[in-house]
């Protein structure tokens, strides 16, 4: 008999979690960065926490399959909790605090998912935008607590390891501590979808019925993937709190959590660096285009979903892929 | 006498007006092979998912070696030790062929719930699956997507995964439709090859193949079963032609 | 204290905005239920008919009512195309696809609208015999509404009628709730589509005019209002009209009460109870279990 591990595919799949050269290449790029670009850190922030917060969206849309418009709701819980702490003077050191956020995102994304997880399609859809919906209202209607629609800022935050301090000015401090937190949760998240965990999770977004004729408990895997993305949500909210000493309803609202669907979409969902490419892509064309043009740049936004949703289902990674299955046909997992 | 492997009392299912399983009394035992055959809507596809838990019935019991398993959900019973193919594929079309089998033999041993050490890390469960893959010809095809692959070969997948999961109950709907004659013989193979402790239900509406397989034949006709009996019997019965074996093409 | 003028009044203008919503949501309903697709680019299918039916009477002299049926027919041929050419390519595809074309299209219509004719909100001046007020009896109320909630009913009664009674209709309810068998009873699919298509976005344009008056008419209408027709399409149920009626009427009139009495959370009371309806009843309250 043949040792079965001598057959490519054995190998193949007990090998795909091996790290790759290229994969050093998105953090040398982050890197280079900040010595490259030290006047656009701003920009280097918010396009890093837009990586993670489009990661969280890729765990329960491109390896779950779950569709949601309202992934905002965790982000947006993390942002208010790292907020309301830190304005209330409660709490306001950074690290604890993002665990903090964590935290509540999860309680929200647990408590959502229990009950929203045992239906499916279009009422699935709605009942996340209600969801994320709600939170808005009431963050709204707390506006003692939330500052409603002006939101709160100057939020109070204390230095990181109690030495480097957080500059509105020259933000330094965030972009690293971003990119550090951003590294950590990638790591999470991949560890996790080369697992058996993530595994079933891609036959559950494949086939659900076939999920459960296998035995698989299917809604608990769903809620404990909702509830993860979640608190990965809730930390891209958190940390954009604290890099801007700032948040305000527009964490909670619509438009953030369909520029997240679009970005994801666009970079490629359910391939891991979907993320990042879909943000690099998505924030340089909006940073120069959104501002001067921006009816243009919503024709053009809206022709590209078009496109995309015609032709080009698997974003950018997925015609990359397309192209390289050309010359010759390969394993793909 | 020991209770059967798998029983249903007074099976009932009604969709709205429509009865779809009519008092049903249906045993298999441990090593039966059991073929249900009948009319295009007789309810055979009906009582499978019955048995499997896809459905709930309206009235009746199902048991397993005299334990009652009627509340029991779907995956509770995949468990238990049941499993099935169904008519049409339902497989997991965009991963591979070995990630299909995988899947189903990472729940059965109880691997899929590891979210921190990788798939590939489970070498006893890779192994596995390559060798089941093996024993259905599919190894050349291992490394393929299910899109890929003719309906034929995603069929003997079909049927891979419901052997990954080592049943006791195994419960094939139809598992030879669709596959090429000139492959249907490893499907027949395999079914001839599978262990004889298991008791083994085939829907088919191929005769060649039941009656080749089966040690024993019931038929149903409009949710109802209409007659069971060994294969003599049955090939013999009159009204059984009549009602089925009459009708020109396939009934 | 609440008299009894107060809840007429109350009454009669929630219903009438839950008119709008229903004229606005039963095309989308129907679609929803026949084709199974999720067609978030409705909004804009409302707000280009109202765009129409406003600038028709505005720069073209049309009359109130022709107004209405030019922009019915212009929206709903434009709506046909769009289906034949596009929608028909994602029928079978991934929820997520439809949500992202219906999306995309969605925004490609705000844009050209704000780029074609502007940002601004479109006023759509009411024909005189309808504005004013009319007595009803114990209230003077605004004639418009009045006349909004008889032209609600009429509908309804006749796409009741249209339903019940037609074979257009008979074939619409058959493919809803089996599309396979419908097929292979010869219905033909791929027109019943194009036809429910055209007809709901038709009267999605007629909705857009018809409630211009309370919901405005700029180019963000689209998306604006999207989240209540999709709650009514939810919890209505698809492919149900007298679902979507129900639900429109119990969410125009609790919006417009909340709006009123309790200004801050009304909002917040809806979404609350569109979450709890559809956990309660996945299905809507008047959609078909799916056994």
């Amino acid at each position: 008999m043949t040792e079965p591990l001598d057959h490519p595919a054995a190998r193949a799949l007990a090998e795909r979690h091996r790290l790759r050269p290229w994969e050093a290449i998105p953090w040398l790029l982050a890197l280079g960065f900040y010595f490259a670009f030290p006047k656009h850190l701003g920009f280097g922030t918010e396009l890093l926490v837009t990586v993670l917060f489009a990661l969280s969206l890729d765990l329960v849309l491109g390896y779950a399959g779950i569709v949601t418009l309202g992934q905002a709701a965790f982000f947006g819980a993390g942002a208010y909790t790292v907020g309301i702490l830190a304005k209330q003077g409660i709490w306001t050191e950074p690290i604890t605090g993002l665990i903090l956020a964590a935290l509540v995102a999860a309680a929200v994304g647990l408590g959502s998912g229990l009950v929203l997880l045992r239906t499916q399609g279009l009422t699935l859809l709605m009942l996340t935008l209600c969801t994320m919906a709600l939170l808005e209202e009431a963050a709204n209607l707390a506006h003692d607590y939330t500052g409603g629609f002006d939101g709160l800022d100057s939020l109070p935050i204390a230095p990181l390891l109690g030495r480097f301090e957080f500059n509105p000015l020259y933000p330094t401090t965030q972009y690293l501590y971003v990119l550090v937190v951003l590294f950590v949760c990638f790591v999470f998240v991949r560890t996790l979808v080369y697992s058996p965990f993530g595994q079933s999770l891609r036959g559950i977004r494949e086939n659900m019925l076939r999920m459960h004729a296998v035995g698989a408990p299917v809604r608990g895997r769903l809620v404990l993937c909702y509830t993860l993305s979640a608190a990965i949500a809730g930390i891209a909210g958190g940390i954009w709190a604290q890099a801007n000493a700032y948040v305000n309803l527009g964490t909670l609202g619509l438009d953030r959590a369909a520029t997240v669907l679009i970005i994801l979409v666009l970079g490629g969902h359910g391939r891991l660096y979907g993320a990042f490419i879909g943000a690099v892509a998505y924030m340089v064309l909006s940073h120069f285009l959104a501002k001067i043009y921006p009816t243009a740049w919503q024709l053009g936004l809206g022709l590209l979903l078009v496109v995309i949703a015609l032709f080009a289902r698997n974003g950018i990674l997925g015609i990359v892929a397309a192209l390289g299955r050309r010359p010759a046909p390969r394993a793909t997992s | 006498m020991s209770a059967p492997l798998l029983e249903t009392r007074a099976l009932c299912r009604n969709f709205g007006a429509l009865a779809a399983a009519r008092d049903i009394d249906f045993r298999l035992e441990a090593g039966a092979r059991h073929a249900l055959i009948g009319p295009n809507g007789a309810g055979k596809t009906t009582f499978v998912n019955l048995l499997t838990g896809v459905v709930q019935p309206t009235t009746g019991a199902i048991l397993m070696k005299g334990r009652d398993i009627t509340g029991v959900a779907q995956a509770e019973r995949v468990k238990l030790g049941i499993a099935r193919t169904f008519q049409i594929n339902r497989l997991f079309r965009r991963l591979s062929v070995l990630e299909n089998v995988y899947i189903a033999v990472a729940e059965r041993v109880g691997a899929a719930p590891s979210m921190f050490r990788p798939a590939g890390v489970r070498r006893d469960v890779v192994d596995e699956s390559m060798q089941l893959l093996e024993t259905l010809k599919l190894s050349g095809d291992a490394a393929r997507r299910i899109s890929e692959l003719p309906y034929g070969r995603q069929r003997l997948v079909e049927l891979a995964i419901a052997l990954a999961l080592r049943p006791e109950v195994l419960l094939l709907d139809e598992p030879a439709a669709g596959v090429p004659s000139a492959e249907s013989h490893i499907i027949l193979d395999a079914i001839d090859g599978l262990p004889r402790d298991i008791g083994v239900l085939i829907i088919d509406h191929d005769m060649d193949l039941v009656f080749r397989f089966a040690e024993r034949i019931t038929v149903m006709v409009s949710g109802a079963v209409f007659a069971t009996g060994s294969p003599r019997e049955i090939a013999a019965d009159t009204e059984v032609r009549a009602v089925y074996l009459g009708r020109t093409g396939h009934g | 204290m609440i008299a009894g003028v107060d809840i007429a009044s109350m009454l009669l203008g929630g219903v009438a905005a839950g008119m709008v919503l229903f004229i606005v949501s039963v095309g989308l309903s129907v679609t929803m239920g026949l084709m199974g697709f999720v067609n978030l680019a409705h909004g804009g299918f409302a707000m280009l008919g109202g765009y129409a039916i406003a600038l028709a009477m505005k720069h073209w002299g049309f009359g109130f009512v022709s107004a209405l049926v030019f922009g019915f027919v212009v929206t709903a041929a434009a709506s046909a195309v769009l289906e034949r050419l596009l929608y028909a390519r994602l029928y079978g595809a991934d929820e997520l696809d439809q949500v992202l074309f219906t999306i995309g299209l969605v925004f490609m219509i705000i844009a050209s609208v704000t780029l074609l004719i502007g940002p601004e909100n479109q006023p759509l001046a009411l024909p005189s015999f309808l504005r004013g007020q009319i007595n009803l009896g114990i209230i003077q109320y605004r004639a418009y509404s009045v006349v909004l909630i008889a032209i609600g009913i009429v509908i309804v009664g006749a796409l009741w009628l249209g339903f019940e009674r037609t074979r257009l209709g008979a074939q619409i309810r058959a493919a809803v709730d089996n599309r396979r068998m419908a097929e292979s009873l010869g219905i033909n699919i791929a027109r019943l589509f194009t036809i429910t298509f055209a007809f709901g976005s038709g009267m999605a344009a007629l909705g857009g005019g018809l409630g211009a008056e309370f919901l405005g008419l700029d180019p963000q209408y689209a998306l604006k209002y999207l989240v209540y027709f999709l709650i009514v399409v939810a919890v209505g149920g698809l492919g149900r009209v007298t679902g979507v009626f129900y639900a429109a009427l119990l969410i125009g009139v609790l919006d417009f009460a909340l709006k009123k009495y309790v200004p801050q959370g009304g909002t917040a009371f809806i979404y609350a109870l569109t979450i709890l309806l559809l956990l309660w009843r996945p299905q809507g309250l008047f959609g078909a279990k799916a056994t």
